[in-house]
């Protein structure tokens, strides 16, 4: 199969999941009691009367529900998320807006997550039974049943509160300091906590799935066979047993980009990073369902982008996925 | 039932996680005894840091912290198991059908399981619960309706492997209807691996609902460890007992929790060892 046929393979799947969460939240509207154009108008638009009658004649809401759906189908291809009356702008403004400081925080707890925890479990595996191991496979156990936000509170205190090293909450100081680079460096200080908050848990995660992965290749006859050539130990271990041992993690991260995103909503919560997390908690106080309809497809959008990016790496660690 | 004990047992962790549970679900059962009366009450001066009246201090309204901890655990551990149930009980359903009947039903199911998997899932049980309105039962159905998928392919696999095997066929041949053979020959060798990621799940279940009553999302008549945590944030550095204590129970049941489904399945799948635990 060429590139270019499972590009559009992908890009249609990707197509078909989308359409189906539009439907989702289609169906998620006239699941709420009452009156769908109450639910769109949210707490803060439901009693004008003038305000639900524009939205039943944007939405049709008064013709048959497959025609309804195509409508509202359409409006969400043309990127209208709806309108926030509540915070009387259009919906897709305030998480475009938000973007950004979202993409910041997952994508590098991600990474963080990844390289830290790739490291630890190979770690662990070439020292099996050993202190090392043990000591990685208790942390892992130990982050891994912590609640995310009350990791993020842990940190606060101890960093901020008693240590006073890291600012607490926010993307930026109330004054920012002149010149691009102290406010770069300003930004980074305050994106320390939220993504080793947010990464901890998934640093757990890789790290047992690479340990366990690495162990099962080690016994693999290819790995006898470069022993008995005499490689390097090192050259082993990555050019042979990691680079195969980090397809399911790869596979398993893809999987888990949702959750990261999730995951991304309690972060922000608790450190008030202004992204669209923080933006779905607001909707959430406010009952603002049309905002909080519309960060659910965009977080879906990004989880789609994530699986992409993971796709991708998949096919440059193991070249055969992309051939067959 | 002696061996399933004996490797249980072999497993440290476990027995420890076991412990921690049987303390935990008995805080759970004496909270009404232990501490009488309603925990939304308040009880002394507001604020008051921890001390032989009040081992875990007050809250901002004069809120008995220990009585909170203990009434939660009701309530958390409640969610955690109902949800799971459902979620078991959706997952096995749809993977035994998808895995028994194959072809198209099968290529049906399986395309909407990971349809459902695609999906942030915490995100819409958060659309779920606002829109269902807070409360015990919007909590269950909506970690039911985003953790089944995981169930679902499990129990697929189960039973696309136990179907070829001999005594399936042989059922069949003497005219047992499908359901029986779904439910009394193959669901039983399908249980031990189920089970095992059941009780994993319960963790998962636990700590999706504490991020969910920590957003306001909780059944605004009951206290639970996430509310307790949520409402405590923004006095963090006056109060540090407020959010530490409830945390702390969230952490220690969902550790035991996780051990004591490790050590099921040491005793349940012995054959499978420690390094390849199943996903």
């Amino acid at each position: 199969m060429g590139r270019l046929s499972r590009a559009l393979i992908w890009i249609g799947k990707s197509l078909a999941v989308l359409v189906a969460i539009v439907v989702l939240n289609f169906c998620l509207i006239r699941l709420a009691p009452g009156d769908p154009a109450t639910v769109l108008a949210g707490e803060a638009g439901a009693s004008d009367p003038h305000v639900l009658a524009e939205i039943r004649q944007q939405y049709g809401l008064d013709r048959p529900l497959p025609e309804q759906l195509a409508i509202y189908l359409r409006a969400v291809v043309s990127l209208d998320l709806g309108f926030s009356y509540r915070n009387q702008r259009p919906v897709a403004d305030m998480i475009l807006e938000r973007l950004p400081a979202t993409l910041l925080l997952t994508g590098s707890a991600f990474l963080f997550a990844l390289a830290i925890g790739i490291a630890l479990g190979s770690a662990a595996a070439r020292r099996v039974g050993r202190w090392v191991d043990s000591a990685i496979s208790v942390a892992g156990l130990v982050f891994y049943a912590m609640p995310i936000f009350w990791i993020g509170l842990l940190f606060v205190l101890l960093f901020s509160v008693a240590l006073g090293w890291l600012p607490p909450f926010g993307m930026r100081s109330m004054i920012p300091p002149e010149g691009a680079a102290a406010r770069s460096l300003d930004v980074a200080a305050h994106l320390v906590l939220p993504a080793l908050t947010l990464g901890l848990f998934y640093v757990a995660v890789y790290a047992r799935l690479t340990r366990s992965s690495m162990l099962e290749v080690q016994h693999y006859d290819y790995i006898r066979t470069a022993r008995a050539k005499g490689l390097p130990e090192g050259r082993i271990v990555r050019a042979h047993i990691l680079r195969n041992a980090l397809l399911p993690v790869i596979t398993i991260a893809g999987i888990q980009a949702g959750q990261l995103v999730g995951g991304a909503i309690v972060v922000e919560t608790v450190f008030a990073w202004p992204g669209i997390g923080r933006l779905a908690f607001d909707g959430l106080l406010q009952r603002d369902y049309n905002l909080l309809l519309g960060i659910f497809v965009i977080c879906s959008v990004m989880v789609i982008f994530f699986n992409m990016l993971t796709d991708i790496a998949l096919s440059i660690a193991d070249p055969r996925i992309g051939a067959s | 039932m002696r061996e399933f004990w004996q490797r249980f047992s072999r497993n440290r962790g476990a027995l420890a996680g076991l412990v921690v549970l049987a303390a935990i679900a008995f805080a759970a059962l004496a909270a009404s005894w232990l501490f009488p009366g309603d925990p939304w009450q308040m009880k002394a001066k507001p604020m008051l840091a921890p001390d032989a009246s009040f081992p875990m201090g007050t809250d901002m309204l004069g809120r008995d912290v220990a009585a909170g901890v203990f009434h939660g655990a009701r309530v958390t551990l409640t969610i955690g198991l109902a949800s799971t149930i459902w979620a078991t009980v959706i997952g096995v359903l749809l993977g035994a059908v998808s895995g028994y009947a194959g072809g198209r039903v099968d290529e049906a199911i399986m395309r909407f399981t990971e349809f459902v998997q695609t999906i942030p899932s915490f995100i819409l049980a958060i659309l779920l619960v606002a829109i269902l309105q807070p409360g015990i039962s919007s909590t269950i159905l909506a970690i039911a309706v985003v953790t089944w998928p995981p169930v679902a392919r499990l129990a697929r696999s189960e039973f696309l492997a136990l179907r070829q095997r001999e005594f399936v066929a042989a059922a069949l041949t003497i005219g047992l209807p499908a359901w029986r053979v779904i439910l009394i020959e193959i669901l039983p060798n399908a249980a031990s691996s189920i089970i095992v990621m059941a009780s994993l799940m319960v963790a998962t279940a636990i700590l999706t609902e504490s991020a969910l009553s920590f957003l306001g999302l909780g059944d605004p008549n009951l206290i639970s460890w996430g509310y307790m945590i949520g409402a405590a944030r923004a006095v963090i550095r006056q109060a540090w007992w407020l959010s530490v204590f409830p945390g702390a129970a969230i952490f220690l049941t969902v550790l035991a929790i996780n051990l004591v489904g490790e050590g099921l399945n040491d005793a349940l799948n012995p054959h499978l060892r420690r390094q390849g635990r199943p996903r």
